[in-house]
């Protein structure tokens, strides 16, 4: 007869910083893992009480309900700046953006190479799917070439739309930017190298070291018209090709910004 | 309190510093540059917040961002760049944080010029950015009126959690006049609780300028303007000059009401009973009181720098009660004193009561009071 008592240990369980509600994203779609991984840093660092998160224009305009997190949603593109201003007049708190590709790669373009270029001492995770998913899959800055879109149908023709921009290998070379790296979010190993990712960016955030930035490959099911796993499969050998993976930079220069 | 002799745009931005602003973002543009200038110099003195930012789409979005935190934020720009301000100011309307933003005003349309200019009367009155918004528009007529009005604006941006402009044109930002500055006040340490300042120890806040359902979207718009009902009650803010026996009323808002009130000063010195109303808040716009002096009023000269625009308000407010003139100098130029005493003998001539001279098959005409004038 066993008489052993068992005991129970909780092994995985909702962060803090990530508010009790459904998500409005599509099945399949990135961004919930995204926002859990940033989620468990900010547990992890213990940094959620004082945390503000500048949540953007597009698929992750909700971002303030599913953070367990102070937040403020920014205009398009804008969300650098709103960050900056944020940050500025209350250096002790952690204030971390939360981009798209059409948000940071298009529209938002001068915000995102500024706030680099003032060292501006924010985390910004930059989520690049390749399309504008809000408006309905429609070409991004970071579409890939030949890529169809409901503004590419014909594929994105490099002569009449530019290639692909690289976001994060343009940020790296700014010299305020102290911390920049891109990571995907197809399969569970790179999704933990992802999250070390973001930890390191808030770290350097922490440390008072400038700006970071964390890209982060994420699939769009619905606007690219697969599967779940035929989109993640597709970032792994469509998307990572173009947008190799790794840090970019990683350095630790001495922030003499000063806020208040 | 000993005057000194103080540019118009270094003495806002002084006033400024002894309101307790706690950063200050913007963007070079003439004929404001000054202002951001001396903050560049005094700000880092004193510890406080001075960025310059890439363009004035992220000076406005700073400002956004420091007054989410509760602090005192603040821009300055001039026309053009406040043209691009705009979305942010929608943003900033909608999302309800106080900003204090000074724009003043120069030549357009487009690069326009760098001259002295209220053609932007419209742009900050009427439209300030997209949707139904108004921002506290305050409009001064010297450098001192400027001071005066900086720790206002901060009251009555955090007293309605909204946007104050202070509206000058280029004249009264780069002129020098003798100011009184107020005393320093100490700076707020504390933030309201609407700020984002970490949810520790409370529930989270969120400043969400966006509601996805019409029906919330209207409640949400509702609740807005019933705050801007309140400031249309409670903030309208004019001076009168030679009003009490008035028979002609000049209304000019900023440079143009000061020259106006030159001209109304002459013509009481030819025996015309000139008066003047300076709009202070050019919205609220003080409408009600036009509406009283129309009833005893001949006739209303309304003298801009402009094509046209504050006019529209003053015929709204007077109501077809009497005819309404209008004198405007466009693309920089400052309208003369003797331009308006002109235009006021002009409208003295055309709506000077015309005597009885009969009745017709035995009843009286009633003889209007005022002949009109297109």
């Amino acid at each position: 007869m066993i008489t052993q008592q068992l005991t129970e240990e909780i092994v995985a369980d909702r962060p803090q910083a990530l508010s009790p509600v459904d998500t409005h994203y599509c099945p399949g779609c990135t961004h919930g893992i995204a926002h859990r991984l940033i989620a468990e840093v900010l547990d992890e660092l213990g940094v959620r009480e004082r945390t503000v998160l500048v949540a953007p224009v597009g698929c992750s305009v909700f971002a303030n309900n599913y953070f367990e997190v102070d937040a403020v949603i920014a205009p398009h593109g804008r969300a650098p700046a709103v960050a900056t201003g944020l940050k500025r007049v209350q250096p002790d708190k952690v204030i971390f953006a939360y981009q798209g590709d059409g948000d940071l790669a298009s529209i938002g373009t001068a915000e995102i190479i500024h706030a680099a270029a003032r060292g501006e001492n924010i985390t910004v995770v930059f989520i690049n799917n390749a399309v504008y998913g809000m408006t309905g899959g429609q070409m991004a800055p970071t579409s890939l070439v030949g890529m169809k879109t409901t503004s590419s149908p014909y594929g994105r023709d490099v002569k009449a739309m530019g290639a692909p921009l690289h976001m994060s290998e343009l940020i790296a070379q700014v010299e305020g930017a102290a911390f920049v790296s891109r990571r995907s979010l197809h399969s569970p190993a790179e999704i933990r190298k992802a999250k070390k990712a973001i930890r390191r960016a808030f770290e350097v955030q922490l440390n008072g070291q400038g700006f970071s930035m964390v890209e982060l490959l994420s699939s769009c099911p619905t606007n690219w018209d697969m599967k779940p796993v035929e989109a993640l499969r597709w970032i792994e050998t469509r998307m990572v090709p173009v947008f190799p993976l790794g840090d970019l930079k990683n350095v630790t220069p001495k922030s003499g910004l000063k806020g208040i | 309190m000993t005057k000194q002799l103080l540019k118009g745009n270094e003495a806002i931005a002084e006033a400024a510093v002894r309101a307790g602003v706690d950063a200050y973002f913007g963007y070079p543009i003439t004929p404001q540059t000054e202002l951001l200038e001396y903050m560049s110099r005094r700000m880092p003195e004193l510890g406080r917040v001075f960025v310059q930012a890439e363009s004035e789409l992220a000076a406005i979005n700073m400002v956004y961002g420091a007054a989410c935190a509760g602090r005192r934020a603040m821009s300055s720009s001039s026309s053009p760049g406040v043209s691009l301000m705009q979305e942010g100011l929608s943003y900033i309307a909608a999302a309800e944080v106080p900003i204090v933003l000074v724009d003043v005003m120069r030549g357009g349309p487009g690069l326009g010029n760098i001259a002295p200019s209220q053609a932007d009367y419209f742009q900050m009155v009427k439209s300030a950015g997209h949707g139904d918004f108004k921002p506290l528009v305050l409009a001064p007529a010297s450098v001192q009126e400027a001071v005066d009005m900086v720790a206002l604006a901060f009251d009555l941006a955090e007293k309605y959690r909204t946007i104050v402009t202070i509206l000058l044109d280029g004249v009264i930002g780069q002129m020098m006049e003798p100011v009184e500055l107020p005393p320093m006040q100490p700076r707020r340490n504390q933030a309201p609780d609407w700020a984002l300042t970490g949810a520790a120890g409370r529930p989270k806040n969120g400043i969400v300028p966006f509601r996805l359902y019409a029906e919330e979207l209207e409640v949400y718009n509702q609740r807005l303007q019933d705050k801007l009902a309140r400031i249309a009650a409670n903030e309208v803010r004019y001076r009168e000059y030679l009003l009490d026996d008035a028979e002609l009323i000049l209304v000019g808002f900023g440079t143009s009401g000061r020259i106006a009130l030159t001209a109304v000063k002459q013509a009481r010195k030819l025996g015309i009973k000139a008066g003047l109303l300076r709009p202070v808040t050019l919205w609220p716009f003080p409408e009600r009181r036009l509406w009283q002096l129309a009833d005893e009023a001949r006739g209303f000269l309304v003298a801009e720098m402009n094509a046209g625009q504050m006019v529209e308000d003053v015929r709204l407010a007077v109501g077809g009660q009497a005819p309404v003139k209008f004198l405007g100098r466009l693309g920089g130029m400052v309208p003369m004193p003797d331009e308006i005493l002109d235009a006021i003998k002009s409208l003295d001539k055309a709506t000077r009561p015309v005597p009885i001279i009969g009745t017709i098959a035995g009843s009286v005409t009633p003889l209007r009071r005022r002949m009109s004038v297109n």
